[in-house]
């Protein structure tokens, strides 16, 4: 199944460094519509406004935590069912276990590849396009 | 009457009996008021002597009763030092990996110019009608290889490039490992200081207590930052991302 490579990609985290790398790989995948937030403050407002198809987002962020940032996006009934994929240093299993609780879509820990990110993005979309029958 | 006066008072009676008694000549009764000088004397000492040994005392017990600072000795410094020693192998790793990248890439980078360059004057000869058929030939299968070169050479470029930027994630790692040794240093601090106010008889240790404990349970919600390895901790943590994804497929991922 295609991926369609214009969707709207939000990235959070507070490392400019890491936002960069994201990016620019998603890039290399064919992902250019990249928009960036340095936490879950900044990221929940741009959210709002809607628009996005996917969201990556950090852990460990000042501010509003990914944890929270996805806790808040779950909540939202506008937001309810945008994928989120996790990419964080936080390597605890009960954390991971938290992650997906609160009903996360893919959790990447760093240090990563750039084949993991490609590959959880194929397998989020993957069921995504199953669960909505298109 | 305050103890100063008292013993003014008792100096002073002591010192008129002891001129009497030497005035009439009654040396035995002299060198016992004399002794009796001295006990003055002494029991003053003792009794700031006993004050200063017991505010030692209770400072030194209030002192014991943080237990933050035998955890910060015990186990948090030692964890900087490895925190620290594992910052400097992560940026040893990622200038090794980028350094390898550029190094590979350059030399390939310079024959595919060179030849790019060698074949441009090449086709100019062939452009102003300079080139026999069977140079020709030769140039045709030079431009054949060139292709395929420069095709093979760019995917090992770009693959070098990606290798090059992934690297780099090492600054977020060990950028917020050094944030939490700085967050160490800074309880540090804040512990020396406290015993230098205890040692000089003011005391303040409850908002200190309750700073220590606000850091203890913020790295609970805050989470624990990139993971070292060799902490003896590994039960708690993946080990990396196929046992990320071991655990979330038992969860039904």
């Amino acid at each position: 199944m295609q991926i369609d490579k214009n969707i709207k990609i939000l990235i959070v985290d507070d490392f400019s460094t890491m936002r960069r790398i994201i990016k620019n790989l998603l890039r290399d995948l064919g992902f250019t519509n990249t928009h960036e937030a340095d936490d879950g403050n900044t990221a929940l407002p741009m959210l709002k406004k809607g628009g996005f198809d996917f969201l990556i987002t950090d852990w460990n962020m000042p501010g509003m935590t990914g944890l929270e940032l996805l806790k808040h996006v779950r909540a939202d009934p506008e937001l309810c069912h945008l994928p989120v994929l996790m990419v964080t240093a936080e390597a605890k299993r009960e954390q991971i276990i938290a992650a997906a609780q609160a009903g996360v879509n893919g959790y990447i820990v760093k240090p990563f590849t750039a084949i993991t990110l490609k590959e959880k993005i194929e397998k989020i979309f993957e069921r995504v396009n199953a669960g909505t029958g298109s | 009457m305050i103890p100063e006066d008292q013993n003014k008072q008792q100096y002073l009676d002591a010192a008129q009996r002891l001129v009497e008694s030497l005035q009439r000549g009654e040396t035995e009764q002299a060198e016992r008021i004399v002794d009796e000088l001295t006990r003055v004397r002494e029991s003053a000492l003792f009794r700031e002597l006993g004050l200063l040994t017991r505010e030692l005392h209770e400072s030194l017990k209030a002192f014991r009763l943080d237990t933050r600072i035998t955890e910060l000795t015990a186990h948090e410094i030692p964890d900087a030092r490895e925190r620290l020693n594992y910052v400097i192998t992560m940026t040893e790793q990622a200038a090794t990996c980028t350094l390898n990248a550029i190094e590979q890439s350059m030399p390939a980078m310079e024959t595919l110019g060179g030849k790019a360059q060698a074949l441009r004057g090449e086709w100019a000869r062939f452009r102003n009608r300079q080139m026999s058929v069977e140079e020709f030939r030769n140039l045709s299968r030079e431009m054949e290889a060139f292709l395929s070169d420069a095709e093979e050479l760019t995917g090992k470029v770009q693959s070098n490039l990606t290798e090059a930027l992934m690297a780099q994630s090492f600054q977020d790692l060990t950028g917020q490992i050094i944030r939490r040794v700085i967050n160490l240093v800074q309880e540090v601090e804040d512990n020396l200081v406290k015993l230098v106010r205890i040692s000089g008889g003011r005391e303040g240790t409850t908002d200190e207590n309750r700073n220590a404990a606000d850091i203890a349970n913020g790295a609970l919600t805050n989470g624990e930052g990139p993971r070292i390895p060799g902490r003896g901790d590994d039960a708690e943590f993946v080990s990396g991302q196929d046992d990320v994804d071991n655990l979330l497929s038992s969860l039904g991922f």
